[in-house]
C-alpha cells in the first residue's frame, strides 16, 4: 500500500471484485465465491458428523454440531409452534452461515486482498486494481438475498396455512376490524411487511460494514509505524484499538448472526399463526 | 447502494445450502440425538430397576439371615437340652452302676466273711476238741461229742 493515500487505500478495501456491465447485470464474484466457499464448509463439516451421526459415545465434532442443532432447535421450538420440517434447518443454516461470514472479518483486513493480488499479478492484472471483499455479510446484494427469501417464504406459508381468503382477510381486517378501515389496514400491513426484510438485512449489513470500516481504519493508524516517534506512538495505539474491537466484534458477529436467525424464524411463526384465533 | 443481479445469485445460494441442511444434515443428526436420549432415559430406568432389585435383595438377605440366626438358636437350644439329658442320664446309669458294683462287693465281703466264719468254726471246734482232750487227758470222741462241739462252734459269730 506505499504510495497510496488513506482515502484510496479506505476506497480499495471497499471495491467489490466485480464482473459485468456495472449496472443491474453486475456479479459480485468476491462475495459469491466467499458465500459459497463458506456454505461448502459448513455443510461438508456438518456432513461429515451427520453422516456418521450414531446414538452411541459421540466424538468430539459430533458433539459440537449437536450442541449447534440442539441450541438451534431450542430455540426455534421456543419460538415457532407451527408444523414446519424446513424452518428449524434454515435456521441453522443462516446462523452457522452468518457467523462464517461475518467471522472473515476477524481476519486482518489485508490478508486475502493481498493474497488475491498475488494470484492475479502473474495474468497480468494491475494489483492496485485487484479488487476483494471477503465479509460476505458486507454485501446488500447478500443480506438482501437471504431477507427476501425469508420474506418469500413468509408470504408463501402466509398463504399455504391461511389460504388465499384467509390471508387476504388478515391483510384487510387488521388491526382495524371494520370494512371502512380496508384501506387503512392495507397500507399499514404493506409497511409493516416491507420493514422486516429491509430492516433483518439492513441491521446485519450495518454492524458487518461498521466492523469492517474499523478494521480498515485501525489498519491505517498501524501503518504510522515507520512516521517516527507519532507515528509508533498512532502504531501502539492501532495495536490496542485493534485487539479491543476484535475481541468486540467477536461479540457483534455472533449476536447478528442469532439476531437474523431469530427473527427469520419469529417472523415465519408470524405467518404461521392465524390472527382470527385471537 | 449495488443492488445487482448478486442479489439473485445468493438467494439461489441460500436456497440451495437450506435444502442441503435440510435433507443432509438435520434429520440424521437430530435422530442420533433422539436415539441417545432414548438410550439414556432406558439406561436411567435399567438403573433404577436395578438399584430397586439390590434393595429388595437386601431385604429379603436380612430376613434369611435373620431366619438363619433364629434356627441356629433353635438348634443350639435344642442341643443344650439334649447335652443336658444325655449328661444327666449318664449321671444316673453311672450312679446306678457304682450302686450295683457296691452291693456286689458287699455281697462278696458278706460270702468272704461267711466262709471265713465257717472255717474258723471248723478250726475252733478242732482246736476246743484238741484243748478238751488235754484237759481230760483223753482222746474225745468226736463222734460222741459231735452234737456238743456243734453247739459250741455254733455259738462263735
Amino acid at each position: 500500500m506505499a504510495g497510496i493515500t488513506s482515502d484510496e487505500y479506505i476506497h480499495h478495501h471497499l471495491t467489490y471484485w466485480t464482473v459485468g456491465n456495472g449496472g443491474f447485470w453486475t456479479l459480485h464474484v468476491d462475495t459469491l465465491l466467499v458465500s459459497v466457499v463458506l456454505g461448502l464448509l459448513f455443510f461438508f463439516s456438518f456432513w461429515v458428523a451427520a453422516r456418521k451421526a450414531s446414538s452411541g459415545v459421540p466424538g468430539k465434532w459430533q458433539n459440537f454440531v449437536e450442541v449447534m442443532v440442539s441450541f438451534v432447535d431450542s430455540q426455534v421450538k421456543e419460538t415457532f409452534h407451527g408444523k414446519n420440517k424446513m424452518v428449524a434447518p434454515m435456521a441453522l443454516t443462516i446462523f452457522v452461515w452468518v457467523w462464517l461470514m461475518n467471522f472473515m472479518d476477524m481476519i486482518p483486513v489485508d490478508l486475502f486482498p493481498r493474497i488475491a493480488a498475488w494470484f492475479a499479478m502473474p495474468f497480468g492484472a494491475d494489483p492496485e486494481h485487484v479488487y476483494l471483499r471477503v465479509v460476505g455479510t458486507n454485501d446488500l446484494n447478500m443480506t438482501f438475498a437471504m431477507s427476501f427469501s425469508v420474506f418469500a417464504l413468509m408470504i408463501f406459508y402466509s398463504f399455504k396455512v391461511k389460504g388465499a381468503r384467509g390471508y387476504t382477510r388478515e391483510i384487510l381486517f387488521h388491526p382495524f376490524n371494520h370494512w371502512g378501515f380496508m384501506p387503512v389496514n392495507l397500507m399499514l400491513r404493506i409497511v409493516e411487511d416491507l420493514a422486516k426484510p429491509i430492516s433483518l438485512s439492513l441491521r446485519l449489513f450495518g454492524n458487518m460494514y461498521a466492523g469492517e470500516l474499523l478494521f480498515v481504519l485501525i489498519a491505517l493508524l498501524l501503518a504510522q509505524f515507520t512516521h517516527g516517534v507519532t507515528g509508533v506512538a498512532f502504531g501502539i495505539l492501532g495495536i490496542i484499538c485493534g485487539f479491543a474491537w476484535t475481541v468486540f466484534h467477536l461479540l457483534i458477529i455472533t449476536i447478528q448472526a442469532f439476531i437474523f436467525m431469530m427473527l427469520s424464524v419469529v417472523y415465519l411463526s408470524m405467518a404461521h399463526e392465524s390472527h382470527d384465533a385471537h | 447502494m449495488n443492488i445487482n443481479v448478486s442479489l439473485i445469485g445468493e438467494a439461489i445460494v441460500f436456497g440451495l445450502f437450506i435444502w442441503l441442511t435440510m435433507k443432509f444434515i438435520w434429520p440424521y443428526v437430530t435422530k442420533a440425538m433422539d436415539e441417545r436420549a432414548n438410550k439414556i432415559a432406558e439406561g436411567l430406568a435399567a438403573g433404577e430397576r436395578g438399584r430397586k432389585d439390590l434393595e429388595n435383595a437386601q431385604v429379603k438377605a436380612t430376613e434369611i439371615l435373620h431366619a438363619a440366626r433364629d434356627k441356629g438358636a433353635e438348634v443350639v437350644e435344642v442341643a443344650n437340652q439334649q447335652a443336658a439329658r444325655v449328661l444327666e442320664e449318664a449321671r444316673k446309669e453311672s450312679q446306678a452302676e457304682r450302686q450295683r458294683q457296691v452291693e456286689a462287693a458287699r455281697a462278696e465281703i458278706q460270702q468272704e466273711l461267711s466262709r471265713a466264719k465257717d472255717a474258723l468254726r471248723a478250726e475252733v471246734a478242732n482246736i476246743a476238741v484238741a484243748a478238751a482232750g488235754k484237759i481230760v487227758e483223753r482222746e474225745i470222741d468226736p463222734k460222741a461229742h459231735k452234737a456238743l462241739l456243734d453247739e459250741l462252734a455254733q455259738q462263735i459269730h
